[in-house]
């Protein structure tokens, strides 16, 4: 009888905790990792604890290109999350997948109400279709700024920072002379090298507007001034203004700057907190838009980051609890404001932005310097130049300019020849994917 | 006269291998069979249209001049880190077997490299080779530039041929070792008693006496330098610089799952199991022929 008693019971608890637990529950993968991960995954315990109807869980996937893979994988064995993030150079990809529920689709269908015009220019084009059709929802974005440090810069009598990269060119030229060992770090990421410098000098990547009017588009970026732009970085190099801070090398272009031990770099706004939390004791250091050819020209930067995808085949429930997330994690206060207080991503909407400037996140020393990233995106009406990039298997194309640039630092090659040889290489990645996705049209 | 034992009961015979077949099956001619059905596809990575392109891939690949450079530094990459990680283990396994003062320490601390995962020999090995940062900095300190794997790609490539034989030496060690061991203590002594010096005994008669455990060796470490030295190169070089360490494992990864063209990197995925095969079948043609098992 006492056996029936405890069974019965502990049936009833069962029961209840079912009960408790009866929330609609959908996966979100996400391709951050680290300090910027817990982030994520604290932006969805936070959606959990903000309401009892849905659950969203989410799995960190170990890198954005893990996080693509990943996708592939799983929407080939049917088991795909309900959102994933998905960063800037997977675009192309999702677009053309047939896989994806494009979010204008999805607003629509379940009365999600997104501003789309709210998004700055610089933000919404780059990964809306060429029609200009939102299909994913930016979430974490950033663009590349110049990191210099004040003290360096003292040195040669300047209180503020390079304008121009001739500017520049000068200014390491005087610090050298001055005693500064390092005075630039660079690496060969060609987003801040070739994609930040061409939009911000509205110098063309690729034909068709770099790749936005279809799957037919060429590299053109050995004709432009991105050749001499690489051949002023070799002299400085040889000249021991700059140095290639790389992992390989002991250390990357964050630290290297955050340790004081050079004087300048170029990367993302991102990583403007961990500047800070890194930095030695004392670094007096600000951040500034990208130099540029001609200031009288400055374009807009690109933006760089992530946007959040909905894939197909999921159920209605899933879908209305995937609304719910959505509407959580891109609203302005829920939303932005929470990704720009714990990370150095900035707000995506004009909306998102006042409110942080009301609240004063700005003027609060932290923070200063991070404006100059929204500054930077919308320096100038987004053109067909400074919209974005779209080519197919753009992870490649990068792969063959970084391994150029690396022979022609290294001597093995002049620098035009290797441009020369990286835009041979990336058009035929480009032929190969426009015949895998034969008959699809770019949308 | 019928040496062999023969089962007089087929099915029984079939119903034991089976399970065998089903792993062999599962694990390696359906995946294979797929890479092949790839390979002669284009294949986007959502799936959908397989449009035939019959060896389209397969010419990309054979004309494409880096794949070529990739196929060198990988014959390179096995043959140096090979060599270098059997003579270090036969030479160790020769003193252990001395039984010198502390050998049974030796023989634990030699084994232990082939217990770390191939990543995490990569990470060891970038710290202590980072040229600014590394142990190694001290020595770059006092001549300025003579070691910078970041920049230079034979330093690049001579980081992963360390790695590489540093994890192999612990597992070419033990079998080494245990192959010394097999050797009679009678014919040692006998060639002691005979006049031979350690050196002599050493050259005549231990390692004859090993040569198919060092024949093994080789087989085994050829393969593992050709398909599980992915985790070494991806933490140290990334392939850089200027793809002197693109191992062709690794260039499989870059185009399959970092540029997502599938067809290309399972057409190379073809061509470097027909490689490590065709490697194994000369080894086993040639090399062993002149090998006398006791």
């Amino acid at each position: 009888m006492k056996r029936l008693f405890l069974l019965a019971t502990a049936a009833s608890a069962i029961a209840t905790a079912a009960g408790a637990a009866e929330r609609t529950k959908f996966d979100f993968w996400y391709g951050l990792t680290g300090d910027l991960g817990e982030v994520v995954a604290k932006h969805c315990q936070l959606f959990n604890e903000s309401q009892d109807k849905y659950e969203a869980v989410c799995t960190g996937q170990g890198g954005y290109d893990k996080a693509e893979q990943n996708t592939i994988a799983a929407y080939r064995a049917k088991q795909q999350p309900t959102i994933v993030q998905i960063y800037d150079a997977g675009t192309v990809n999702f677009m053309l997948s047939g896989a994806i529920y494009p979010a204008n689709k999805f607003t629509e269908e379940h009365k999600l109400d997104i501003d789309w015009k709210g998004y700055f220019p610089g933000i919404a084009n780059y990964y809306a279709t060429s029609g200009g059709d939102m299909w994913s929802f930016p979430y974490n974005s950033s663009t590349a700024v110049f990191y210099w440090n004040k003290d360096a810069w003292a040195k040669i009598n300047k209180t503020s920072a390079p304008q121009t990269w001739a500017e520049l060119g000068e200014d390491l030229k005087a610090m050298k002379a001055a005693g500064v060992e390092c005075g630039f770090a660079f690496d060969f990421d060609t987003w801040m090298n070739l994609e930040q410098f061409s939009a911000t000098n509205n110098l063309p990547v690729a034909s068709m507007d770099n790749g936005y009017g279809g799957l037919g588009a060429e590299l053109v970026f050995n004709k432009t001034a991105f050749v001499d732009h690489m051949k002023d970085f070799k002299i400085w190099l040889d000249a021991g203004y700059a140095k290639i801070q790389t992992t390989q090398v002991g250390k990357n272009l964050v630290q290297s700057f955050a340790d004081g031990s050079c004087a300048s770099t170029i990367t993302s706004i991102a990583n403007h907190g961990t500047v800070k939390n890194t930095q030695v004791a004392g670094l007096n250091w600000d951040v500034a838009m990208l130099p540029v050819i001609d200031t009288t020209k400055r374009t807009n930067s690109l933006v760089g980051g992530a946007s959040l995808w909905l894939m197909q085949g999921k159920t209605d429930k899933e879908y209305e609890a995937a609304a719910a997330f959505l509407k959580y994690v891109t609203a302005a206060d829920t939303g932005e404001k929470y990704i720009a207080e714990n990370t150095g991503y900035i707000p995506v909407t004009t909306k998102g932005f006042d409110l942080l400037k009301q609240e004063g996140f700005y003027s609060d020393p932290k923070h200063t310097g991070r404006e100059v990233a929204i500054a930077s995106l919308t320096a100038s009406d987004v053109g067909p130049l400074s919209r974005g990039i779209r080519l197919g298997n753009f992870t490649s194309i990068r792969a063959e300019v970084r391994a150029e640039l690396e022979a022609a630092f290294t001597g093995q090659k002049d620098m035009q020849t290797a441009i020369d040889a990286a835009v041979e290489r990336g058009n035929q990645i480009l032929r190969r994917y426009e015949q895998t996705y034969k008959g699809a049209a770019l949308p | 006269m019928e040496k062999r034992a023969t089962f007089s009961n087929l099915w029984l015979a079939a119903a034991f291998i089976a399970p065998q077949m089903l792993l062999i099956f599962v694990f390696f001619y359906w995946p294979s069979g797929e890479a092949l059905y790839w390979a002669v596809t284009l294949e986007p990575p959502f799936g959908g249209s397989n449009d035939w392109v019959g060896l389209l891939n397969f010419q990309t690949v054979f004309a494409d001049p880096k794949y070529w450079s990739s196929v060198r530094i990988s014959l390179a990459f096995a043959g140096i880190a090979t060599a270098l990680s059997l003579v270090i283990a036969v030479i160790l396994a020769l003193f252990v077997d001395r039984r010198l003062p502390g050998h049974q320490v030796y023989k634990f601390t030699f084994f232990l490299p082939y217990a770390l995962a191939a990543p995490a020999v990569g990470l060891a090995f970038r710290f202590i080779f980072s040229p600014d940062a590394g142990f190694v900095s001290a020595i770059n300190r006092v001549f300025p530039d003579i070691w910078n794997p970041a920049l230079d790609g034979y330093d690049a490539f001579a980081l992963i041929v360390f790695a590489q034989s540093w994890k192999m030496v612990g597992y070419n060690f033990i079998f080494f070792l245990a192959a010394l061991q097999s050797i009679p203590r009678s014919v040692i002594e006998a060639c002691a008693m005979d006049g031979a010096g350690v050196m002599r005994r050493m050259r005549d008669v231990q390692l004859p006496l090993i040569a198919p455990t060092l024949f093994f060796l080789i087989v085994i470490n050829i393969t593992d330098s050709f398909v599980d030295s992915f985790g070494i190169v991806d933490i140290t070089t990334g392939g850089g610089p200027a793809r002197a360490t693109d191992l062709m494992v690794y260039k499989i990864y870059a185009d399959g799952f970092q540029g997502k063209d599938y067809s290309l990197a399972a057409a190379q995925s073809i061509v470097l199991m027909l490689l490590v095969i065709a490697l194994t079948v000369i080894q086993f043609r040639y090399v062993e022929r002149r090998i006398h098992y006791s």
